[in-house]
């Protein structure tokens, strides 16, 4: 039988591996560096149409991700989504700022897409932004297509 | 008719059996449980089973974590090529292991390496009436054997399911970045983007928990249950790891079920 102390010191072993490898899972997987419990403020915004943007999507700036999404709702009275985003505090943007809802790539996630304006007062805590541009839906644009091309159709009768 | 009567008579016997065990099962651990106290404070006891329940998997972790990171690098590249992401090959590596490849493998390990050893120890000694000499000596043999090794095995499997999603991610990079030569940058940063701390990495810490106690139950029960026999003993352990694993599988699948939904 081994003596205590060298159980104690295996035992003190495998823990440390153990904890060594959560920790770099936390820091080179899931990348914990990135993870910002920042102070963030609220946003509001009204879209007409939001897609397949989902809750903690990001908000992204000039590509640089500035926020998530918090919440994701339904405005009874307007029928429009009622999106909220949490905005890290470090980054302040102009009351006139206006939001789109972007993919990433083809057929990759959505995202909101922040383009400040010109306004000099700053977004509080709670304010709502007025212009929205909601995210494309495919249907819409190929029977858009379809509608545009038909009507050419009509207008070229000659077959060209 | 007595054939069928016969028939229905050992279905129903069975079924009270088992719901018999079934509760027996959930008493002990209650038993167990409340009977924690000394080798907590005493936790030397722990630390020895520590040893023998976690060190001496540690190879058997480790060695399988990484093939089956390098296998999913392989396996990994060869489909995302066809759609020319083999970058995303980070995130497949990474997400497989964490969320699921990593507990529940981890967890079958730890059941058919250390678990049938727990069941065959507990057999052993109730077969040699060592659990019997224990009560004589007014030693509580819960307090002294049985809870000692059900807090070992709680306390190391999230550690050694955390040791094989590591190493399989080192696997995944040996093969995926070493050896094909995908970009290491996109890697490590696709990874890093997708793998979320909260959702992925916590939610896998508390399956391997959960795996742990149900493993760590089942072995130290079937032990004590264990008819005191050569055969008896030999049917434990085989019991445990067929049921271990079982309830590895189920307990997944509902973990998985709630917390994955796709919000």
């Amino acid at each position: 039988m081994m003596t205590r102390k060298t159980l104690d010191l295996w035992a003190g072993v495998f823990v440390a591996l153990g904890l060594g490898a959560l920790l770099f899972l936390a820091m080179k997987v899931g990348n914990l560096a990135s993870f910002s419990a920042a102070p963030t403020y609220r946003v509001m915004a009204n879209f007409d149409n939001i897609g397949g943007l989902k809750k903690r999507a990001p908000v992204k700036s000039a590509g640089v991700v500035v926020g998530r999404v918090e919440d994701i709702g339904f405005d009874p009275e307007t029928y429009e989504a009622a999106v909220t985003f949490a905005i890290d505090k470090r980054y302040q943007f102009p009351k006139d700022t206006s939001a789109k809802i972007l993919t990433a790539g083809l057929l990759g996630e959505q995202y909101v897409g922040l383009s400040p304006g010109g306004d000099v007062a700053m977004l509080k805590d709670g304010d709502k932004l007025k212009l929205t541009q909601s995210a494309v839906v495919l249907e819409n644009l190929i029977s858009q297509f379809l509608f545009s091309k038909a009507a050419d159709g009509g207008n070229n009768k000659d077959g060209k | 008719m007595t054939a069928l009567t016969d028939f229905l008579e050992s279905l129903g016997a069975r079924a009270i059996g088992a719901v018999h065990q079934l509760g027996f099962a959930s008493h002990f651990l209650l038993l167990t449980l409340r009977n924690s106290g000394m080798c907590l404070r005493r936790f030397s006891l722990v630390v020895r089973e520590i040893y023998s329940v976690g060190v001496l998997s540690l190879v058997i972790i480790v060695v399988s974590g990484m093939f089956v990171g390098m296998v999913l690098g392989l396996q990994g590249y060869d489909t995302l090529e066809r759609y020319g992401s083999s970058s995303a090959l980070g995130v497949l590596v990474a997400l497989s292991l964490v969320r699921e490849l990593g507990p529940v493998v981890a967890g079958l390990l730890f059941a058919s390496r250390a678990g049938s050893a727990i069941t065959a120890e507990i057999g052993l000694m109730k077969a040699t009436e060592q659990l019997a000499a224990m009560e004589m000596m007014a030693v509580d043999p819960i307090a002294r054997v049985i809870a000692p090794r059900f807090w070992a095995g709680v306390i190391s499997m999230p550690l050694l399911a955390a040791m094989f999603s590591a190493m399989g991610v080192f696997g995944g990079y040996l093969v995926g970045v070493r050896l094909i030569g995908v970009d290491e940058g996109s890697f490590w940063s696709q990874m890093q983007a997708a793998v979320d701390l909260r959702e992925d990495i916590l939610n896998g810490v508390i399956k391997s928990v959960v795996f742990g106690v149900a493993v760590s139950w089942i072995a130290v029960f079937q032990g004590y249950d264990a008819p005191p026999t050569a055969e008896g003993v030999s049917r434990a352990t085989t019991r445990t790891v067929v049921t271990s694993s079982l309830s590895i599988l189920a307990l997944d699948f509902i973990l998985t079920a709630f917390m994955f939904r796709g919000a």
